[in-house]
C-alpha cells in the first residue's frame, strides 16, 4: 500500500482554517524555519481512505479472538468508550491540579481520580493507590524507586540488590536496573514456579526487594508466596508485585493480604481498557503501610469542602506531570463500577475457567509446559512439533492464516517453544472451540503437509516480513 | 454478567472436559488462608446506572470556559476525521505488533509517524512514542549519558519545571550529576526547551555548536505546532529532539494519555529507547513494515535494555500523524501563525497595565507580573467565565503575581478583548 506521503499532491489540502481576525505578527526570520514543514499535501477524503485501508490490515479483538498470553486482550466494553470522550473529562485542561483556585472546577475529575486508587487499594489490598505511571513498566519503574526511597529513608545504604526470577517479564529486570538497582534472577524448578531455596540463599543483606509475579509467567500461582515475604521482610527486603497477571486473582485474594508492599496494575489489562495498537495504557500502582509515606505527590484527599490535593512530605516524587493517562483512568473505573464488587470475582472464575478449558482440549496434542491445572493462561511447548521441523513461530503464521490472532510465542523465555494462550472471561466457548479446532488441525498438517505451514500466512496483505533486511538495510523514516 | 458470555450449561460442560466438578477447584493452589474475606466495593451497576453516574460526574467539572490555560498543554482545534478515523476498533483493539503480518495497519502507521516527526523536527530518525513529554525528556537524558558515556545533564531555565522534577524522581537512584545551567563542558547532554516553559522564543544554533565543540549531546524540546513556523531543533543543531505531543490532535483530558517524542540523529538510533519500526520486503517482494533493531529492548536484552518500556502511547502516535497530515505544511503554518498572532494581540493590551516577564520574543504565551496575587485574580476571573492562566508560583515558576498566559488559534478576538477587559478590571479596578 502507498505511502500518505506518496499520496501527496501539491497545493492539496483537508482542513480550512478561520481566516486571521487579529492583525498578523511576525517573527524574526532567524527565529523562523524557512520553509513550511514538508508533511503531506491531501484531501480530507484522501486521509479518510488511507487510514480505514490500513485499519483493515489490522487483526483486533472487535474482530479477531486474540488469546495474546500476557497481556489480557479481554473485550474492551464500548460503554467504557463513551464514557472517556464525554467533553465534561475529555476537554478538562491538566493544570486545574495544579492550582488551588481551579479546585472547586474539576471536582468530577478529582473525585474519580480519587475514587479509582481507593478502589484499586481496595482490590489490591493495600493502603492507598495513585494513577500517576503510565504503563506497567512505568508502575514498575515506580515501585522500584518506592523501595529506593523506603532505604534511603531508613538509611539503609548497603541496599543495592533486586532479585528477580528467571521467568519474568523483561520489564521487571529492565525497571530494576533502570532504577539503578542491580538484578540478580532466581532460577525456575522443573515445575515452573520460583525456587524458594535459591531465594532463600539469594536474600541477604544487600537485598533491597524482590519483584514476583502471581500467577506467574507460568501461568501458576507461586506455592510459597507467603513464606517469600516472610522471608524478605525479615531482611528488610520489600516485595513487588507485578499485577500483569492480577486478572487470575481479581476478587480471590489480595496481593497486600499474601505478603506485598507495592504493586502495579495494568489497567489496560485486568480492567479492560484497549490496548490502542501498543498503548496507551496506566500502570497505576498501589502500597502498603511500609511505603506509603512515600507516594508519588501530590495526592487527591477527601475533605469537608470537597476533594483537593495535598502534597506528601516524603514523597519520591513525581513520576507524571500530572495523574497519568486520565481517560484510561475513566474507562477503568467505569469497569470497575459496572462490576462491582459483587461481580468482579467472576471475572476471575471464568478467566480461570476458560484457560484450563483450552488447556485440556490442547495438551493431548501439544506438550503442556507445566503439568496440573493452570490459571488465567496455560502455556504449551510445540517441542514434538519443532521436532519435525515445525516451530511456534510456524503454527502461530497457520492460525494468522485461520482468522486468529497467534497466541504469544516465545516467551517466558524458561520454556522451549512456548505457546502462551489467554483467552480471557469475554471469549465464548464456540470461539475458544473453533480456536483449539484449528490448533488441532495443524497439529495432524504437521505430520502429513508441513511445507504448507512453511508458507503461512497466505491470506493476508503480506506473507512472512525479511526482518534481517529490515535491520540490515535500516529504513525508519520516509525523509522529505 | 453481560460481558461474560460463557452459560451455566457450557460451563458445566468445560469443566467436565477439564475433569474438576467446581469452578473453586481450580483456585487449590492459591491457599486458603490468604482467601479474599470481604472488601469495601460498591455494589455494581448497570449499563444505564452507570452511564447516569458518569454524567453526573463530569457534569461537576466546569468545561464552558474560555481557555487561557497552558504551560505545555494546550486548547488546539481537532479536525472531526482523527476522532473518526483513531475510533476504528480495528486500530484501538489491536496490541503491539507482534505479529506484523495482522497489524500492517499499526506498522505502516507508525512508520508513516516517525516519518512525520522527522519531517516536522528536521531529525533524521524518531522512535513510535513514548508516554508523554516529561518521560521524554528523561529518556533523552539517559540516552545521551549511554551515547557519551557521561553522567552530567545540565538544564537550562527554559526547561518545563514540573518536567524537571519528574527527571529527578526518575533519576533519584541513578549517580547522575544533575545540574542547572546551560555549560556543556564535560556534560553528557545540555537540555533547552524552546520556547521555554515562559513562552520565550530563542535560535539556540550557538549552544549547539558549544556542545559539539565539547563533545555534549544537545537536546532540545519542541512543541509540535510551533514548528508550523518556528526554526527546528535539526536547524539549531540538535542530536535529540523531544516533545509533548498533547497539541497534535489529543485532547487534553485532565493530563493523559498524551504522547511522548522522541527523535534523533541517525547515528545514536541503535542509543535510543523504545520501539522502532522499519521498512522491509515479504517473500514475494511487496513492501512491508516490522518492529526492528529490537536488540536494543527489554523483552530481548532484560536489565541491559536501553529502556524499560513496553506498552507505549501508539494510539496517540496515530492521532498526531493523522493531525498533521489534515493539516498539511499549509494548515499548519496558519495554526502556528494564528496563535503567534493573536498572543501578540493580546500581549500587547495587558502590556499596557501590567510588565510582560519574558526576555525577548514569543510565540504563543507569555508570563506577566500582576499588581495582585495570581490566584486571587484567576479566582475572580472564573467567575467571569475564564481560565486566565497558570499561577506561576504554583509550579515554582515564579513570584505570586506572576501569571502565564497561553492563546491558541481557537481563541477569537472578542474574547482577547473581553480577556483584557477583564484581567484589567480585577487588577486595577474599573476605571477603564
Ligand atoms: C508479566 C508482565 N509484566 C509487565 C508487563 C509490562 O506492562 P506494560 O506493557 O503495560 O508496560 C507486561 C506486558 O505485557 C507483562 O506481560
Amino acid at each position: 500500500m502507498e505511502l500518505i506521503y506518496e499520496k501527496s499532491r501539491s497545493g492539496r489540502r483537508a482542513v480550512a482554517l478561520e481566516p486571521l481576525d487579529v492583525p498578523e505578527a511576525e517573527l524574526n526570520s532567524e527565529l523562523c524555519r524557512p520553509a513550511a514543514a514538508p508533511l503531506p499535501e491531501v484531501s480530507e477524503l484522501d486521509v479518510v481512505r488511507h487510514f480505514t485501508l490500513l485499519s483493515q490490515r489490522n487483526y483486533g479483538v472487535d474482530s479477531q479472538f486474540y488469546p495474546l498470553g500476557s497481556c489480557t486482550m479481554k473485550y474492551n466494553p464500548k460503554v467504557s468508550e463513551l464514557v472517556a470522550a464525554h467533553p465534561g473529562f475529555a476537554t478538562l485542561h491538566p493544570h486545574l491540579s495544579s492550582a488551588k483556585v481551579y479546585e472547586p472546577v474539576c471536582q468530577g475529575a478529582l473525585e474519580l481520580v480519587f475514587e479509582t486508587e481507593r478502589m484499586l487499594a481496595e482490590i489490591g489490598g493495600m493502603q492507598a493507590g495513585c494513577l500517576q505511571p503510565m504503563a506497567g513498566a512505568h508502575g514498575e519503574l515506580a515501585g522500584v524507586l518506592l523501595i529506593a526511597a523506603y532505604h534511603r529513608d531508613k538509611g539503609n545504604t548497603h541496599k543495592r540488590t533486586i532479585l528477580i526470577p528467571d521467568s519474568a517479564h523483561g520489564t521487571n529486570p529492565a525497571s530494576a536496573a533502570m532504577a539503578g538497582f542491580e538484578v540478580r534472577e532466581i532460577p525456575s524448578t522443573p515445575a515452573g514456579v520460583m525456587d524458594f531455596d535459591k531465594l532463600v540463599e539469594a536474600l541477604d543483606d544487600t537485598v533491597a526487594g524482590v519483584m514476583m509475579t502471581c500467577p506467574n509467567t507460568h501461568g501458576l500461582f507461586e506455592p510459597q508466596v507467603h513464606e517469600v515475604a516472610e522471608r524478605a521482610h525479615a531482611v528488610d527486603a520489600l516485595l513487588y508485585y507485578d499485577g500483569a497477571n492480577l486478572n487470575a486473582i481479581v476478587g480471590k485474594c489480595r496481593p497486600g493480604d499474601l505478603g506485598f508492599d507495592v504493586m502495579h496494575f495494568n489497567l489496560h489489562k485486568t480492567f479492560a481498557t484497549p490496548h490502542g495498537m501498543g498503548g496507551p495504557g496506566s500502570g497505576a500502582i498501589a502500597v502498603g503501610e511500609r511505603l506509603l509515606p512515600y507516594l508519588p505527590g501530590p495526592r487527591v484527599v477527601k475533605s469537608a469542602d470537597g476533594y483537593t490535593l495535598e502534597t506528601i512530605p516524603k514523597s519520591m516524587g513525581r513520576m507524571a506531570a500530572f495523574f497519568g493517562n486520565f481517560l484510561i483512568a475513566v474507562r477503568a473505573y467505569a469497569f470497575l463500577r459496572y462490576y462491582g464488587g459483587d461481580g468482579l470475582p467472576s471475572v476471575a472464575d471464568n478467566a480461570v475457567l476458560n484457560a484450563n478449558y483450552m488447556f485440556a482440549r490442547l495438551r493431548g496434542a501439544y506438550q503442556a509446559a507445566f503439568e496440573g491445572t493452570c490459571m488465567h493462561e496455560c502455556l504449551l511447548s510445540a517441542v514434538r512439533q519443532a521436532d519435525k521441523g515445525i516451530h511456534a513461530l510456524d503454527i502461530a503464521k497457520a492460525l494468522l492464516d485461520r482468522g486468529f490472532h497467534a497466541p504469544t510465542i516465545y516467551f517466558p523465555l524458561t520454556v522451549k517453544e512456548c505457546l502462551m494462550i489467554e483467552p480471557t472471561e469475554t471469549e465464548s466457548k464456540e470461539t475458544m472451540d473453533l480456536f483449539c479446532d484449528a490448533m488441532l488441525e495443524i497439529a495432524q498438517l504437521v505430520d502429513v503437509d508441513p511445507d504448507s505451514l512453511h508458507a503461512a500466512p497466505v491470506t493476508l496483505p503480506v506473507s512472512r516480513l525479511d526482518e534481517v533486511r529490515a535491520a540490515k538495510d535500516l529504513n525508519c523514516a520516509c525523509l522529505a | 454478567m453481560t460481558w461474560i458470555p460463557v452459560t451455566d450449561s457450557e460451563r458445566e460442560e468445560m469443566l467436565g472436559t477439564i475433569g474438576v466438578n467446581s469452578v473453586e477447584d481450580l483456585f487449590a493452589a492459591v491457599p486458603e488462608a490468604l482467601r479474599m474475606r470481604g472488601w469495601d466495593m460498591p455494589p455494581g451497576l448497570s449499563e444505564m446506572a452507570l452511564r447516569a453516574h458518569m454524567d453526573a460526574l463530569a457534569a461537576r467539572n466546569k468545561t464552558d470556559l474560555s481557555c487561557f490555560l497552558g504551560g505545555g498543554y494546550y486548547d488546539h482545534f481537532i479536525p472531526a476525521a482523527v476522532d473518526a478515523l483513531s475510533g476504528r476498533s480495528e486500530f484501538f483493539t489491536a496490541y503491539t505488533p507482534y505479529q506484523p503480518e495482522c497489524a500492517q495497519g499499526t506498522l505502516q502507521s507508525i512508520y508513516e509517524y516517525q516519518s512525520a516527526v522527522c519531517r516536522l523536527a528536521g531529525m533524521e530518525c524518531a522512535n513510535a512514542s513514548l508516554y508523554d513529554g516529561g518521560t521524554a525528556m528523561f529518556e533523552a537524558a539517559t540516552m545521551a549519558c549511554r551515547a557519551t558515556c557521561r553522567t552530567r545533564v545540565v538544564v537550562d531555565g527554559s526547561v518545563n519545571p514540573v518536567w524537571r522534577r519528574m527527571l529527578l524522581t526518575h533519576c533519584a537512584k541513578l549517580e547522575l550529576d544533575i545540574v542547572d545551567g546551560a555549560d556543556p563542558e564535560g556534560a553528557a547532554c545540555v537540555i533547552v526547551q524552546n520556547p521555554s516553559f515562559l513562552g520565550t522564543v530563542r535560535d539556540f544554533a550557538d549552544l549547539g555548536e558549544r556542545c559539539r565543540a565539547a563533545g555534549a549531546l544537545f537536546v532540545v524540546v519542541f512543541n509540535p505546532v510551533s514548528l508550523g513556523m518556528l526554526k527546528t531543533p535539526g536547524a539549531m543543531g540538535a542530536d535529540i529532539a523531544v516533545a509533548e505531543g498533547q497539541s497534535l490532535g489529543l485532547p487534553l483530558g485532565f493530563g493523559g494519555p498524551y504522547l511522548g517524542i522522541l527523535a534523533a540523529r541517525k547515528k545514536l538510533i541503535r542509543k535510543m529507547p523504545g520501539r522502532i519500526v522499519g521498512e522491509t520486503l515479504d517473500a514475494q517482494g511487496r513492501r512491508g513494515f516490522v518492529l526492528t533493531l529490537q536488540a536494543r529492548e527489554q523483552h530481548i536484552r532484560r536489565e541491559k535494555a536501553n529502556s524499560n518500556i513496553c506498552s507505549n502511547q501508539a494510539l496517540c502516535a496515530l492521532r498526531a500523524l493523522m493531525y498533521l497530515c489534515l493539516m498539511g505544511p499549509e494548515g499548519l503554518r496558519q495554526t502556528a501563525q494564528a496563535c503567534h498572532s493573536k498572543a501578540e494581540y493580546l500581549k500587547s493590551r495587558i502590556a499596557a497595565f501590567a510588565p510582560v516577564l519574558n526576555d525577548g520574543p514569543t510565540f504563543h504565551e507569555f508570563a506577566v507580573r500582576l499588581p495582585r496575587p495570581a490566584e486571587t485574580v484567576c479566582a475572580e476571573l472564573l467567575g467571569r467565565g475564564f481560565l486566565a492562566g497558570l499561577p506561576l508560583a504554583a509550579v515554582g515558576a515564579g513570584e505570586a503575581g506572576d501569571l502565564l498566559v497561553a492563546v491558541t488559534e481557537k481563541r477569537t478576538r472578542a474574547e482577547l478583548d473581553a480577556y483584557a477587559d477583564a484581567l484589567k478590571e480585577v487588577c486595577c479596578g474599573t476605571d477603564l
